[in-house]
């Protein structure tokens, strides 16, 4: 569906991308993972036709430059970092749905669904939303509409574990018919959500593998973390998990893809914690 | 509704909300109506009186202030989006790229040309229902050439954003490029490279390239038609194509340049890295 045929850009003579050749087919989740600087954003904006670079780069057999429509017409893709956009929330979804060929309800529906209230952010500049809002937003045009390809840029960074789960229901729901890429700095962050892990160093793929898991991207986990002593920086960091306790036991739902970063934030208390039990 | 015309639906509102617009209104239509309140229409100049004695002051303003304007707003607007991220993200939705860049020079177009004009229909209005009589020969000729001057320096902003890769450097060069065109009109270094004795071929070249300098003759051609006031360049351009040639001369090439320089401006656009 996406090939990649020894990609190279080239910024002054400062080479981001060296001869990068990848074919992503229907169906895969691919984990672009890499440090800052490794080149995962240029080659999606190369994928999105928005830079000129050696090689070539096909989507279902168009030129993503010379077909940039009929390709991005297919895209749905959310940045890392949100546009300082001052027009209204409104007028941004009515925009987007307009050259995208889809109803703003759509897209309305999916930035409802992922929790925020319409009706009091319609009115509002894009710009001055809270990161995880704007975040809301822009997967809401990414997903409000026939998009099978989506390239998100660390999607769930700034959503809270509910939105989380909403937007991994609805990556599940897509999973099978579209081709997704997934950017991070870090790989627990995206692990559980895909089947592919290619990493990147210096313009180079560095590993390309694949990932077998059999949790649903839509499981939720039941937890319980036992302690040995109650800790109140502990406290802290399960309230952001919405979990309850009484200080020795904490109990609450860790949905399936963010089962390793909610690991991660254990390993942080390993010498406190008693036994964890997932099921 | 077409790409071309959401772009510019989206640019227009974009600058309506935006604080230069606000300040640029204020601007053209308080310099109207402080015409108004000096009495302007009352004055006699060079046998002007009424409306058109305002319109010729109005006009000689415009050529002084229009320009820097209009390209400071558009290179901090555009080369400014670029380099906040605005671009990845509304070019990664599949507009075309020549409805993105013309659906802006349209709509930026409106937005620069709308208030200019607006304050000067505004006197046309205020002097009717005073009673003043007024030249609507002149009111139709004067808004043709703001929709060419307007439309000139915006194509030369446009053109200016998509060659410099930094907002900095781009207000920089629209600087430059406005600070150039107003040295090189008849009065400042046109009068002193014909006291060098240059060329006389170079120096009505320059003359007829500056549209600010065809905007200025133009505009001074129908109060002065002695050319009191008019550099010794304008002269000889007046003298070899007669009055209404050059009236022509000064709508139609401000028009064409502007709109060379966005279509150069677009190409680069179209074929270089668009964030």
């Amino acid at each position: 569906m996406i090939t990649f045929d020894n990609v190279s850009k080239t910024f002054r003579r400062h080479r981001v991308l060296d001869g990068i050749s990848l074919t992503v087919e229907r169906g895969e989740r691919v984990a672009l993972v890499g440090s800052n600087g490794a080149g995962k954003t240029t080659l999606i904006r190369c994928l999105l036709g928005e830079y000129l670079h050696q090689g070539r780069i096909e989507v279902c057999g168009l030129d993503p430059r010379a077909d940039r429509t009929v390709v991005l017409a297919r895209v749905g893709f959310v940045p890392q970092i949100p546009p300082p956009l001052k027009m209204p929330v409104g007028e941004l979804i009515d925009f987007a749905a307009a050259v995208c060929g889809s109803a703003p309800e759509r897209m309305i529906a999916v930035v409802r669904e992922l929790g925020l209230d319409w009706d009091q952010v319609w009115r509002l500049p894009f710009v001055k939303l809270s990161g995880g809002m704007k975040q809301k937003i822009l997967i809401g045009v990414a997903l409000g509409r026939d998009s099978d390809i989506l390239i998100m840029d660390e999607p769930a960074a700034n959503l809270d574990p509910a939105a989380r789960h909403i937007l991994f229901h609805q990556l599940h729901e897509r999973k099978d018919r579209a081709v997704m890429l997934i950017t991070s700095h870090r790989l627990d962050e995206v692990a559980a959500l895909v089947n592919r892990v290619i990493e990147m160093d210096q313009g180079k793929v560095a590993l390309d593998d694949r990932v077998a898991d059999d949790l649903e991207m839509t499981a939720r986990l039941s937890c319980i973390v036992r302690l040995s002593r109650a800790e109140p920086a502990f406290a802290r960091a399960m309230a952001e998990w919405h979990f309850t306790g009484d200080g020795g036991v904490w109990r609450g739902e860790v949905n399936g893809p963010d089962r390793l970063r909610f690991l991660g934030v254990l390993a942080r208390y390993a010498g406190l914690i008693a036994g964890v039990e997932m099921s | 509704m077409n790409a071309l015309l959401l772009t510019a639906r989206l640019d227009i509102a974009e600058s309506l909300r935006a604080r230069w617009f606000a300040f640029y209104s204020v601007v053209f239509g308080g310099i109207v109506v402080a015409l108004l309140v000096f009495g302007l229409t009352e004055s006699r100049i060079l046998g002007f009186t009424g409306l058109s004695r305002l319109l010729v002051t109005y006009i000689q303003l415009c050529v002084a202030i229009l320009p820097v304007f209009i390209l400071m707003t558009t290179v901090r607007s555009v080369a400014g989006d670029r380099d906040a991220g605005v671009f990845e993200y509304m070019l990664s939705l599949p507009v075309p790229l020549a409805a993105w860049f013309w659906g802006k020079m349209i709509g930026r177009f409106l937005v620069v040309f709308l208030p200019v004009f607006g304050a000067m229909a505004l006197a046309a209005v205020y002097a009717t229902a005073r009673g003043i009589a007024v030249d609507w020969g002149l009111f139709l000729l004067y808004g043709a050439l703001l929709v060419s001057l307007s439309w000139a320096f915006l194509g030369i902003g446009m053109l200016i954003s998509t060659l410099a890769r930094s907002p900095d450097v781009a207000q920089t060069g629209a600087f430059l490029t406005w600070l150039v065109l107003l040295l090189f009109l008849d009065l400042i270094l046109l009068g002193l490279m014909i006291r060098q004795q240059l060329p006389l071929e170079l120096i009505v070249g320059i003359a007829v390239a500056n549209p600010l300098q065809s905007f200025r003759t133009a505009a001074v051609l129908l109060f002065d038609p002695q050319m009191v006031v008019l550099g010794p360049a304008a002269y000889v351009i007046l003298d070899a194509v007669g009055r209404n040639g050059y009236l022509i001369f000064a709508i139609a090439y401000p028009l064409v340049l502007g709109t060379a320089c966005a279509a150069i401006g677009y190409r680069i656009f179209r074929r270089g890295d668009l964030p």
